[in-house]
């Protein structure tokens, strides 16, 4: 597939905001009697995550003016019922702001309730979103469990790590916690991934040139598409980028994900400077981003099997 | 079972001259979904959206080599793998008929039917944003105001093998029944379950078996008189022993 970058944005900036979202609600116990800083200013940070990942996923639309419409068929599509969860998600985000902004507004309960339902919601969230690329399931480098379970964890992971920067600042009470449990969702989410790559690396594809033309031959070779320009089917669905760069990128997704967050978070004990914790966030971002580039261009759409020789 | 329209491709008669594209792409430009884009059609790097392209394929290595045209659409499949990913219903199944369709006024361009089409039949359209596909020509096949001949695809009209045969594919006695069914009639890629409507029709040889000895009549009555090219027969024949 050609990755969207506006969809490479979505996927990470809501993962983020989700993750600081469950970070946010996980350290509210420790907070005792008295609300801090730091659950505002993080609740807010998520929401504007979350707010741009939505707003980036406009420019994914050939007419963001129709978007209203893809509310209507949550019954069949993953996508619909992503677009319907997200909006419910940044209410619960907001209302959780809300809660804290107002103190005493309801009762200690009452807002760890709503919190609880909110961190619900984002795992709902990481489910839809994974299933719109899971339930493809000629996509085989998609269609599997781990789609599912590197989305949420990896956004998790990044959303911790976020927390851990911002606790820095805010609430160093926190900071413990959330860092361990930063450094935690990294390696969880360096295992997994590797088992994806693992698992991509030894796909047997069901489909062949010969299934695509039906014609039993061992060899059968394409020499012509019927169109010696560009279209739709040779723009949307091919990287058009060597192997070398897609194996040297894994490598450095690995790198940059997994191996310098985890190494920043760690010399953090050492040297307990914030610029570290901030910069493990932007280099996993950024990793991150280039995970989500891999992860589009990795996957093989059998349509390509009918565009492999211009003429 | 209801209605299923769909077209059959006959493999063995194509001669890959593209005439289905351009009548399709001249039908489906024309009507009143507006123009679909060519952009720079003479230009440097031309690039627009069709329904129907024309591949070829060579099957085999010189000398046992065959070169097979192989038009490509939208394959109606029974059970279409693009029509419950849509968020909004602009891809749909007709009830009455079986072909899918895309709403172009719901269309919001997201291409997840693109990616959810295992055959590439869809392109999205460069100018409208929406994305496009074979309609089967619904705003023609139903017209009332044409010859009932003439209510066809146009694609089907053009070709001048009739590699193209439309019909219903659940009414066992139409013509494209009888051809799936007698000439071996099969569908693209089955392993993803889609039962795509359109078939193909395999090449087809036609041989006959001789045996050696029936080349040479074994009662020619050369064989007893005559200048025979292989010299005399030393050989009893049919006339030494039968008076017909």
């Amino acid at each position: 597939m050609n990755p969207a970058f506006s969809v490479i944005f979505l996927t990470t900036l809501i993962g983020t905001g989700q993750g600081l979202f469950i970070a946010v609600v996980f350290g509210q116990p420790y907070s005792g009697s008295g609300i801090s800083n730091y659950g505002l200013v993080a609740t807010i940070l998520a929401f504007a995550f979350l707010a741009a990942g939505l707003l980036a996923s406009f420019f994914h639309l050939g007419r963001p003016e129709r978007a209203w419409r893809a509310v209507t068929k949550w019954r069949t599509s993953w996508l619909s019922r992503e677009v319907i969860v997200l909006p419910i998600a940044m209410i619960l985000v907001l209302i959780y702001a809300v809660v804290q902004w107002i103190p005493g507004l309801v009762d200690g309960k009452i807002m760890n309730t709503i919190g609880l339902v909110g961190v619900f919601v984002m795992l709902v969230l990481f489910f839809c979103t994974a299933m719109i690329y899971a339930c493809v399931k000629f996509l085989q480098e998609w269609a599997t469990p781990w789609t599912i379970i590197n989305y949420t964890v990896l956004g998790t992971a990044s959303g911790f790590v976020l927390a851990t920067a911002l606790s820095a600042i805010l609430d160093v009470e926190r900071l413990g916690d959330f860092r361990s449990l930063a450094i935690a969702f990294t390696v969880i989410g360096l295992i997994t991934r590797l088992f994806s790559f693992h698992r991509n690396n030894r796909i047997k594809y069901r489909s062949s040139i010969q299934t695509a033309v039906g014609i039993k031959h061992r060899k059968i070779t394409q020499r012509s598409m019927g169109h010696t320009g560009g279209s739709f089917n040779t723009r949307a669905f091919f990287h058009h980028c060597s192997d070398t760069l897609i194996s040297n990128l894994r490598l450095t997704v690995i790198i940059i994900v997994f191996v310098i967050p985890v190494a920043m978070l760690i010399l953090y004990g050492l040297f307990p400077r914030e610029e570290i914790l901030w910069a493990a966030f932007v280099v996993q971002f950024i990793g991150l981003l280039a995970e989500r580039w891999l992860f589009f261009a990795q996957a093989n759409h059998p349509q390509n099997l009918y565009y492999q020789t211009v003429s | 079972m209801s209605k299923q329209l769909a077209l059959v491709i006959d493999l063995n008669v194509c001669v890959g001259c593209h005439a289905c594209v351009t009548s399709c792409k001249e039908w489906n430009t024309s009507g009143s979904a507006g123009a679909l884009p060519d952009e720079r059609p003479y230009g440097k790097d031309p690039s627009g959206t069709f329904f129907n392209r024309v591949q070829t394929f060579e099957i085999g290595e010189f000398p046992n080599v065959e070169t097979v045209h192989f038009p490509k659409s939208c394959l109606h499949c029974e059970d279409p793998p693009c029509v419950p990913v849509c968020p909004t219903g602009a891809s749909y199944k007709r009830e009455e008929d079986g072909i899918v369709l895309v709403d172009y006024d719901k269309c919001i361009g997201c291409e997840y039917c693109a990616w959810a089409c295992p055959y590439g039949a869809r392109e999205i359209d460069t100018r409208q944003k929406v994305m496009k596909k074979c309609t089967l020509c619904v705003d023609r096949i139903y017209d009332q105001e044409l010859p009932v001949s003439e209510r066809k695809p146009a694609c089907v009209l053009a070709c001048p093998t009739s590699a193209r045969l439309f019909g219903d594919i659940q009414d066992p006695d139409s013509e494209v029944s009888v051809a799936i069914r007698e000439e071996g009639g099969y569908q693209l890629m089955p392993e993803w379950g889609t039962n795509p409507a359109n078939h193909y029709l395999p090449r087809r040889k036609q041989r006959i078996t001789i045996h050696e000895d029936e080349l040479i009549r074994a009662d020619s009555p050369l064989k007893k008189e005559g200048v025979h090219p292989h010299g005399p027969v030393k050989d009893v024949t049919l006339d030494d022993v039968t008076s017909w």
